[in-house]
């Protein structure tokens, strides 16, 4: 491996905690300038992952990178280049929006004036300046995350570790935050991201790991991993469930694979969505198929997983306990 | 040079932090003043005209052992605040930040020094006003301020090692109570040591707390205490650097979990 383009790097990366082995062996890379989606249901072992890398805790076995410096041997050099944000929003609820900030900067020895006019800065960018005296307890579950971001960035690390940013959040505010991440990586930040969510991996990622019980399972940029699952389907509601054979005669130019046939639905494996629906609706009109809904459907994260474990990952996430 | 002074900010930072929280929670600022006030008056009030002192007036004899009992309870705020910040994820903040490690717990025990400034105030003011007067000069009272100060800081570190080896703030406060309390009784700090049975007094002369009272007695109201005032001092001083030990080893393995 090219150690000195990556800004992360982790080899055969072990953890184990009694009985349980929360990571089994773990490669990650992620190149300068990226965003890498660890995704993976509760209990994977993506948090113990960003654990490792953000020097909160060692590794049993195995090496990690980040920036280049070795998170075991100089983890001061890391904690100096990284910036963590993740699901527990962790902010001091007794302090105000601009207290908070101001103390990060301090303790990453800005200096009090920089540490005062960065965290200024930060409420501004992210919204909160008409909360910036309010004690951070008084704050909606996505201020305090996009505070918690802002104190993420108050030293502007180039890389930078969000743990399940968005869980838990409105949808308002998981696209706020979504829109600030995408803003972050434009300025050449590089991400970390772990998620139990397609659709956010989806929008954020350039590369994604798949990771469950402790082992990355899949690798690659969100279309790659769709391709793996069969990728976008279009599926027709009949009216009438002995249309099926007309309408998979009517469908057979737009479909690209295996077409398939439950109750009354007609599913056609799609390579774009864009016009996709247009096209089917005016052939099967013509063929003269009454259609009752027809919609093009996304793989989720259910259908990644069934696909490469033989298991949904709601069903990983009991088995984690 | 740039490490120490890298050091002693991060302390200072995070003692400010801990210090602003006292006004924001007013509950606990109550809970730390309000309930040794009460324990003075019921004591004055309730008990005091049954329990025997001689040679002492029982205000007199009180309000050492009780400012002593409140010094080392003062430090609970640093249990309750350390076991917060595990609970919330800040610890793993600042252990990502390139911080002083000590930090977390020394601005902790620093800021503790504030708030056992405030009881200290609020307790002398109730003292005199229950009749209590200090026998000694300005001198000899500083220095019982300072050794009481002494104790509290001594014992903050007794609960930072309580509130990172219990599971909630709920648990340490708890765990506080329940192991330092009775401590507190069986000493001088209430009743003569003389009037409990005789197997219990072996345990309440060597009692800490007992010499701890009885140096605080020496210096407010002039009576003879033997080595009473070193010996207490050494015991703060010992405590604090074993507890402090400890505290910083639990801290290690607690945030390394």
């Amino acid at each position: 491996m090219v150690a000195a383009s990556h800004a992360i790097e982790t080899e055969g990366l072990r953890k184990r905690y009694g009985a349980v082995e929360a990571l089994r062996g773990v490669d990650l890379y992620a190149e300068k300038g990226i965003v890498l989606g660890l995704l993976g249901p509760n209990g994977a072992g993506k948090t113990t992952a960003v654990r490792i890398l953000t020097t909160l805790i060692k590794p049993d076995s195995g090496t990690a990178r980040v920036d280049g410096f070795d998170v075991v041997r100089e983890p001061g050099k890391v904690r100096e280049n990284i910036g963590l944000a993740g699901q527990y929003a962790a902010v001091d609820e007794n302090l105000n929006g601009f207290e908070n900030l101001e103390m990060v900067g301090r303790l990453y020895h800005l200096g009090r004036h920089a540490a005062r006019q960065r965290a200024d800065a930060l409420l501004a960018e992210f919204g909160l300046e008409h909360a910036a005296k309010r004690l951070v307890r008084t704050y909606s579950g996505g201020m305090r995350r996009r505070l918690d971001l802002a104190a993420a960035l108050v030293a502007r690390p180039p890389i930078l570790f969000l743990d399940e940013p968005t869980t838990g959040l409105d949808i308002r505010s998981r696209i706020a935050l979504w829109d600030s991440i995408e803003a972050l990586v434009e300025s050449g930040t590089t991400v970390l991201l772990t998620t139990q969510y397609l659709d956010e991996a989806d929008r954020l990622a350039h590369r994604i790991a798949v990771v469950d019980q402790g082992v990355v399972i899949a690798e690659g940029t969100s279309d790659e991993l769709k391709h793996q699952v069969g990728g976008d389907r279009l599926e027709v509601s009949l009216c009438d469930g002995g249309e099926a054979d007309a309408a998979l005669r009517a469908l057979a130019a737009v479909g690209v694979g295996e077409p398939a046939v439950y109750d009354h639905t007609v599913s056609v494996p799609i390579t774009s969505g864009r016009g996709t629906i247009a096209e089917a609706v005016r052939r099967l009109d013509e063929a003269g198929v009454a259609i009752d809904d027809i919609a093009t459907r996304r793989p989720t994260l259910d259908d990644v997983f069934l696909k490469l474990t033989g298991h949904t990952a709601a069903e990983a996430e009991e088995e984690q306990g | 040079m740039r490490a120490v002074a890298n050091e002693l900010s991060d302390m200072w930072v995070l003692a400010i932090r801990s210090v602003k929280r006292i006004p924001r929670q007013p509950d606990l600022l109550v809970g730390f003043t309000v309930q040794p006030v009460m324990f003075v008056l019921l004591f004055v009030y309730v008990f005091g005209g049954a329990i025997s002192t001689p040679g002492f007036d029982y205000e007199d004899f009180l309000i050492p052992g009780i400012l002593v009992q409140s010094m080392a309870f003062g430090g609970f705020v640093t249990a309750l605040g350390l076991s917060d910040d595990l609970k919330k994820g800040l610890m793993d903040r600042f252990r990502s930040l390139p911080m002083s490690r000590s930090a977390v717990l020394t601005g902790r025990t620093l800021a503790d020094i504030s708030t056992n400034v405030i009881q200290l105030i609020v307790m002398l003011v109730v003292g005199l006003l229950v009749g209590f007067d200090f026998k000694t000069g300005i001198g000899h009272v500083i220095a019982g301020i300072a050794l009481l100060l002494l104790i509290g800081y001594a014992f903050s570190w007794v609960f930072a090692f309580i509130g990172l080896t219990a599971s909630s703030p709920e648990a340490a406060n708890a765990f506080g109570f329940t192991f330092l309390f009775p401590l507190t009784f069986v000493s001088s700090a209430f009743v003569p040591v003389a009037s409990m049975p005789s197997w219990l007094q072996k345990f309440a002369e060597n009692n800490p707390f007992t010499i701890m009272v009885n140096a605080v007695r020496g210096l407010f109201l002039g009576i003879p205490v033997g080595h009473d005032i070193w010996l207490a001092t050494l015991w703060s001083v010992g405590i604090a650097v074993v507890f402090g030990a400890l505290a910083i080893w639990r801290y290690r393995r607690v945030v390394a979990r």
